[in-house]
């Protein structure tokens, strides 16, 4: 379970999130939406460890460990993954690689055994036939020279492969064709579970259609002002933000 | 199981801080007194047993070094180096060869332990024999100190007529080939290290492959620096004949010393008619400590002159130690249709000092170039790229292209890319790339939030911009590069 407790937290000082309280319990799919500049992807920064996003008060635990403590690989061991809103390029870093070294780092972390090369195609493979993505995408480096919605595609898949426990998906729907917001969408969906939590940043209603939230939150000016079940989204998407925004100040 | 795969474990071993390879041994040392003159020179050449045309040779250089002066054009800057202060010979005091381990001097021996070398292969180092039958695929030639006390696996490169030996004994043993070759890539008065070189090299590697033959395993070197205040002058001479090919893998540490230790080797290639040559280098000697007190000056002269048509010359260097690196692997294109390549990976943490680069110069016909240099300096550091591409004007249709990529770790250090290109003929062409990055947070907290460590992400993102290098050495020598690189930028971020 995910508990935010009155958190604050700044960019290099200055002040974005301004008391944001936010349970996702266990096996649940949280949807947060708002305008442009509001703090999402502050929290998603935030919330796994980047450096420079520092919380100044409150709280964020995962499962009762407190995460604004932790190193970033210390929270993707614990099963914290970030899909980012703007992957990066590693030049010269294969894909195949990356992963397994990734997957391997946080499987040491757990205590648990390696995973082999042989095993670790055979899953690689059958995550990327899952995606619709070309086997030669394992050769190629990471995310130089993807297109847009390949890299989100990327992302999915890392996803897919590290098996997070709380998954936060920062606008991975931005700048997919319609078949790949579905096939992201039941890539996202295959994940979960009683043992899954997701928190889906986004702008759009239409991926709320494939992934059906639990709960529904409206992020403004660095603080929650609005929550509900998934007709909330239906709701902004008819009305926009301004209304709502307007009431809560 | 080779020496080179077993230094992985002596790699790793640096992972837990600090440079461990940081040793001396004390082994009862045949010394010459400290300084430099034409007495010292004569003792050197008798110790050796070496003919009247050697001493000639040695006098020659010596009179043309005395003219010269040290080379100022490089950026690097030390102290000024006392040339009278040094020993000049060194040799491990003579015993009868070894019938088992239990002979050998244990010093020796715990330094190889020290090494990470197995077993089977300190006793080979050591100079005990080989049980029947057992093959190695490396053979090493370890020069400790300033003399070879051992050569391995000649037998079975005999068998194919290589000759692959210390140099002083290819002196005595095979005369007639070191005194066509020697110098004659890199004459006597060529600068003034090679020159110094030539005066005093104690000892070095020969190798001669004979037509059409391909060197049935990759041939190393371990080179240490052992004796206190002894300048290391290793001289290698590698000679392929119409059709022949060698890989030949040189690799280094050096024990931990306060003093700085001076080190100017020259290594000469001939590469005749189709013939190839590789030469890989990992130097990984001491850089001094984090002030860059006491680390290693390595002012190296490498040349190799493709002679034949369609021969072929590839450098390929992973430099991450010494305090000071002055070395310029150069090929000389003579053959028409001839090739060099000059791949190269300088790593400067700390005060490091590098300035390094390759020349190209074509004469021949079609004679084609690739030059792909990455630079990456942290700390202090600073890092320079020095390229010369020259053409003359009978090379019609020569192609050089040349990539310089700088990789900045921190903002204290220093990348500098020096190119110099010289045409002479109009059909040349010739082209050059250089980019100058850093390792953005943005890349590390990817790699991190992906479950990496901080330490594992830089080295993940250096030997991805490593990789067109590495991917040119060979295999054992890829794998321990990799780690090394890795090791020797820890610490360096954040
Ligand atoms: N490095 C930075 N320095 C200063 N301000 C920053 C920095 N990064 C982001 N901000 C500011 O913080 C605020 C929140 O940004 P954030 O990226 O969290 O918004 P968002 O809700 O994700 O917006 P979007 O929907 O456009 O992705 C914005 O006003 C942004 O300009
Ligand atoms: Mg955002």
């Amino acid at each position: 379970m995910l508990e935010i407790k009155n958190l604050h937290a700044g960019i290099n000082d200055k002040p974005i999130l301004n008391g944001i309280d936010l349970v996702v319990p266990t096996g649940e799919v949280h949807a947060i939406m708002g305008p442009n500049g509001s703090g999402k992807s502050t929290l998603s920064y935030v919330l796994s460890g980047r450096d420079g996003y520092a919380a100044t008060e409150g709280s964020a635990t995962f499962d009762g460990h407190d995460l604004l403590e932790m190193a970033p690989e210390a929270r993707a061991a614990l099963g914290v993954f970030l899909a980012f809103q703007y992957p990066v390029e590693l030049p010269g870093v294969g894909n195949a690689n990356f992963l397994r070294t990734a997957l391997n780092a946080q499987r040491r972390a757990r205590g648990e055994a390696e995973v082999d090369a042989p095993s670790f195609f055979k899953l690689a493979r059958a995550a990327m036939k899952a995606l619709s993505m070309p086997d030669d995408m394992l050769k190629r480096n990471v995310n130089v020279g993807f297109s847009g919605g390949e890299k989100k595609r990327n992302e999915v898949l890392q996803m897919a492969i590290l098996k997070p426990r709380l998954a936060i998906l920062d606008e991975t729907d931005s700048g997919l064709d319609i078949d790949a917001l579905k096939i992201v969408a039941d890539g996202v969906n295959d994940q979960r579970g009683p043992e899954f939590s997701a928190v889906i940043i986004t702008h759009y209603q239409r991926l709320l259609d494939y992934i059906v939230p639990d709960r529904v939150h409206v992020l403004s000016a660095g603080r929650i002002i609005r929550s509900g079940g998934p007709e909330l989204a239906k709701e902004l998407e008819a009305n926009g933000y301004a209304g709502m925004v307007a009431e809560a100040a | 199981m080779t020496a080179v795969a077993e230094t992985l474990d002596a790699v790793q071993s640096v992972t837990d801080g600090g440079y461990k390879w940081g040793f001396s041994t004390d082994i009862e040392m045949d010394m010459a007194p400290k300084g430099l003159n034409e007495d010292i020179i004569r003792l050197i050449s008798s110790r050796k047993n070496e003919p009247e045309w050697l001493l000639a040779w040695r006098l020659k250089a010596y009179a043309a070094w005395l003219k010269m002066e040290e080379p100022n054009w490089a950026m690097v800057h030390h102290a000024p180096i006392d040339y009278q202060d040094l020993h000049y010979y060194a040799a491990p005091k003579k015993k009868p060869g070894p019938k088992s381990l239990d002979e050998v001097d244990p010093a020796l021996l715990a330094m190889y332990e020290k090494l990470g070398i197995p077993l089977k292969e300190r006793a080979i180092l050591a100079g005990v024999e080989l049980p029947e039958g057992e093959l190695p695929q490396v053979a090493i030639d370890a020069v400790f100190d300033s003399v070879s006390v051992a050569t391995t696996f000649r037998s079975t490169l005999a068998k194919s007529g290589v000759i692959f030996c210390p140099i002083s004994e290819a002196v005595l043993e095979h005369p007639e080939l070191v005194q066509k070759y020697l110098g004659s890539v890199i004459p006597a008065g060529d600068n003034y290290f090679a020159a110094l070189n030539s005066a005093v090299f104690t000892d070095g590697s020969f190798v001669f492959i004979p037509k059409g033959v391909r060197c049935p395993m990759e041939l190393s070197t371990y080179f240490r620096i052992n004796a206190r205040n002894t300048g290391q002058f290793e001289r290698t001479l590698i000679i392929v004949e119409d059709g022949g090919s060698v890989s030949y893998l040189e690799g280094c540490t050096a024990p931990m010393r306060d003093e700085n230790q001076l080190h100017a080797a020259v290594v000469e290639l001939v590469a005749m008619d189709d013939a190839t040559i590789k030469y890989s280098t990992v130097q990984n000697w001491y850089p001094g400590d984090a002030e860059g007190k006491g680390g290693v000056y390595n002012f190296v002269t490498k040349r190799g002159a493709c002679r034949g048509a369609r021969s072929k010359i590839s450098w390929t260097q992973v430099e991450t130690g010494s305090a000071i690196t002055w070395k310029y692997p150069s090929c000389i294109l003579q053959g028409d249709d001839s090739v060099g390549e000059f791949y190269s990976v300088a790593v400067t943490t700390n005060m490091q000092q590098a300035d390094t680069g390759t020349k190209m110069i074509h004469i021949g016909r079609n004679t084609r170039s690739t030059i792909i240099a990455k630079g990456i300096s942290a700390g202090r550091s600073n890092n320079t790229y020095r390229g010369l591409v020259k053409v003359l004007p009978k090379a019609d249709g020569a192609r050089n292209f040349t990539q310089c990529d700088s990789l900045l770790i921190g903002d204290q250090c220093g990348a500098h890319t020096v190119p110099y290109i010289e045409s002479r003929n109009r059909t040349a062409k010739l082209e050059h790339e250089a980019t100058t990055s850093k390792i953005s947070d943005d890349q590390l907290f990817y790699c991190r939030s992906r479950g990496l460590s901080q330490e594992d992400a830089v080295g993940m993102i250096v030997n991805g911009f490593c990789r067109d290098v590495l991917k040119e050495l060979p295999m054992e020598f890829a794998v321990e590069a990799q780690k090394l690189l890795a090791v020797s930028l820890e610490g360096s971020v954040g």
